[in-house]
């Protein structure tokens, strides 16, 4: 996908400002959700913040930087586990000990990112002399070996049957539920409640992190190791450089993601970070766009949040049978759904929902440019934007109903000369 | 040292089934430079569609029809969706090497989703004919399935070498593989070599699968799935785009396996079912000193 972008000067700085004014508009929505919403809902929301994380954790690395990894789950366990163990007291049920060092949470979670960096710095150099294909099988073996390891760790991990994850807190602020009956606007704020906005902030700065590093020179220096290895190194690139550094963030990003997992189910086991759950995050990551941050977010309501919705509506839909029943349940359509997806959009839509709203936004942009300057009255007549004033402002998709309604005959033929 | 050779035997024989596993991966990767994370599923096709069959038709009918149907399978998917995928000229890029990986593995979750739900908890029985009885030559120990295993896998992996040796469809795929532009300037149909290859891999997939779901294990369940999951670091350490290696890789994973179980009470520091992880940690440790595996070709790049 091309990055270039062609500024349009204050046409530019309009629609800029207000893609941060819907930004801004949908974080409030996001914040003012839990009033609103049942408990059930808030899990789900959770679980999605968590996959957001983890999600564009692994765009940076296989869509920005062409590094195919199929061993997202063992950094994600990595986070996890690291978290229960730094954050929780040692102890003994029966003939198990469980080892633990009792930090303040916060820490705790800090730690378990650096952790899980650690271990992808670790795997870099393996990383460093392999391509494409075999690097992604010799990901795979991460999660296999990774598994064992963990497995047998017990003291650590709780071996088979894993270990509760401790509650979160801040500042002696709890994310459970306690007796402080504290309530927001007559809502009780409970555990649910209190993750939530934990997620949001999280999700908040993993993704304008992600932002700011896909847009400045390390970005730039990635998607050059992406595009041509030889290339990027003649140009100066620390190719081994990059590509160790895009390892430690992407696995930085799984650790944040497996702490929070860890705090959504209320307890980890090595057995949990299967090939499964590294094979989910590149499903989402593909179907969101590979590369883009926004999309690993949509990717990640789709592919995390089907499966919790189908079962929780289950009941009420005529194709879905009981487990055990012989029909589909409601896990197995939620598979079917998005593997099916999966195939499709590899086959129609390879750059994924990132790349139908690119191609949306161009459209839209190139046809109110073409009216701008042509000089073209707009069909739409008393309803388009006059020139100069505010023209700008039906070249952005999201906001201007009216402007966008009349530039879609000429959509396709601007298409072709934008070539952007 | 009856063990050991024992254990050897059993490893060898198991290792044979991986062999073909493998090869059928590593043809398919010849030919179209695509990763099939779906061989998994081809193995589960080819045992579900004989198991559902034998108490019909019987046991060679049935075992017919099931490997001709994965092999047609195998086709039709690549028809389908993998020879759709546009390719560039040329080497794939990066991001086309992990969409079409990608897809594998959604193909994959499908069809798996698919049989695992028709199965549920059963254990089918695939009703060999040659039964769960062993055999012992001087305290050796060996299953007759692991027998005809590693005899039928013998027969076919030569037909394999021979056939890619001494055919047309075995020059025009490596002439494929060298160098796709200038076999196609030479009058090979890609299109051709890359759907016989897949062809080829489903048919061989099935068949593994008749002899993985004998003695002893008890039948087919889902689990067959993961036995790919062995085929794909085999493959690796022979290095992906060779045959032989394919071939020396499944083996090693074999025997290693089996003398890894066969030693367990020795190897307890090791932790308890280092079986599952010691493909990988073989594959991790030929990759460090040899990233395109013991056989493949290296990667060589000019400016």
């Amino acid at each position: 996908m091309s990055d270039v972008r062609v500024s349009h000067g204050p046409r530019a700085a309009l629609a800029t400002r207000l893609l941060l004014v819907s930004l801004l508009v949908a974080l409030l929505i996001l914040a003012a959700l839990p009033l609103y919403l049942e408990e059930f809902w808030l899990r789900v929301g959770f679980s999605i913040f968590a996959a957001v994380i983890g999600a564009i954790g692994l765009t940076i690395l296989v869509g920005t930087t062409g590094q195919l990894s199929l061993g997202h789950a063992f950094f994600l366990a990595v986070g996890a586990i690291s978290y229960c163990w730094l954050a929780s007291e040692p102890s003994t049920l029966g003939s198990r000990h469980l080892g633990g060092l009792g930090l303040p949470p916060l820490l705790a979670m800090v730690l378990a990112v650096l952790i899980s960096g650690i271990a992808g710095l670790l795997f870099s150099p393996v990383a460093a002399r392999l391509r494409g294909i075999y690097l992604g099988i010799a990901s795979l073996g991460l999660v296999f070996v990774g598994q064992h390891v963990l497995n047998s760790a017990s003291p650590l991990t709780g071996g088979y049957n894993g270990r509760r994850t401790p509650d979160f807190s801040l500042f002696g602020f709890v994310f459970d539920d306690d007796n402080s009956g504290l309530k927001v606007l007559g809502v009780p704020f409970g555990r649910a409640e209190r993750l939530w906005y934990l997620g949001l902030v999280l999700v908040v700065l993993a993704a304008w992190f992600a932002y700011g590093l896909l847009r400045s020179r390390p970005g730039r220096a990635l998607r050059a190791v992406r595009d041509g290895e030889i290339a990027a190194a003649v140009t100066g690139i620390d190719v081994t450089g990059y590509r160790a550094r895009a390892f430690l963030v992407s696995s930085m990003y799984a650790g944040l993601a497996g702490v929070l997992y860890a705090l959504s189910i209320g307890s980890v086991a090595p057995e949990s970070f299967t090939v499964e759950v590294s094979i989910q995050y590149l499903a989402i990551i593909l179907l969101g766009g590979l590369g883009s941050v926004g999309g690993a977010m949509a990717g990640a309501v789709f592919v995390i949040g089907l499966p919790l919705l189908l079962e929780q509506y289950s009941e009420s839909l005529p194709f879905l049978a009981e487990p055990g029943s012989g029909g589909v349940t409601s896990a197995e359509a939620a598979k079917y759904a998005y593997g099916i997806a999966v195939i499709l959009f590899v086959l129609f839509q390879p750059r994924g929902l990132a790349g139908i709203a690119y191609a949306l936004v161009r459209r839209r942009r190139a046809a109110a440019l073409r009216r701008g300057d042509d000089g073209l009255p707009p069909d739409g007549g008393g309803t388009a934007p006059p020139r100069g004033e505010r023209a700008s402002a039906g070249g952005t998709a999201d906001v201007d109903a009216a402007g966008a309604a009349t530039s879609v005959p000429v959509g396709a033929p601007a298409d072709a000369t934008s070539g952007g | 040292m009856t063990t050991f050779v024992s254990l050897l035997v059993n490893g060898i024989s198991q290792g044979a089934v991986y062999a073909l596993i493998a090869l059928g991966f590593v043809i398919i990767f010849k030919a179209s430079e695509v990763l099939n994370f779906a061989h998994g599923s081809m193995l589960f096709v080819g045992a579900y569609v004989t198991a559902r069959l034998v108490p019909s038709i019987g046991f060679a009918a049935a075992v017919a029809i099931g490997v001709a149907g994965t092999a047609l399978l195998a086709v039709v998917l690549e028809r389908l969706l993998f020879s759709r995928v546009g390719r560039g000229t040329g080497l794939a890029s990066q991001g086309q090497v992990a969409a079409l990986t990608i897809m594998t593995l959604g193909l994959d979750i499908v069809i798996a989703t698919d049989l695992t739900r028709r199965i549920g908890s059963r254990v089918l029985s695939l009703d060999q004919p040659w039964g769960t009885g062993a055999f012992s030559v001087g305290g050796v120990g060996l299953s007759y399935n692991r027998l005809i295993a590693m005899g039928t896998a013998a027969v076919l992996i030569l037909a394999f070498l021979a056939a890619f040796r001494f055919t047309g469809w075995g020059v025009a795929l490596r002439a494929s593989a060298e160098d796709a532009e200038a076999a196609a300037l030479m009058g090979i149909r890609h299109w051709q070599v890359s759907a016989l290859a897949w062809l080829v891999a489903g048919g061989l997939a099935a068949v593994a699968a008749v002899f993985l779901t004998g003695s002893p294990t008890p039948g087919l369940d889902p689990s067959i799935r993961t036995v790919a999951f062995l085929a794909f670091p085999a493959a690796i350490i022979g290095g992906l785009d060779s045959t032989t290696g394919a071939l020396a890789g499944g083996v090693l994973v074999g025997v290693v396996q089996s003398l890894i179980a066969g030693y367990a009470e020795h190897l307890q520091f090791l932790g308890g079912d280092f079986g599952g992880a010691v493909p990988y940690v073989l594959m991790l440790a030929v990759l460090l000193a040899r990233p395109a595996g013991l056989f493949g070709t290296r990667e060589l790049t000019r400016v």
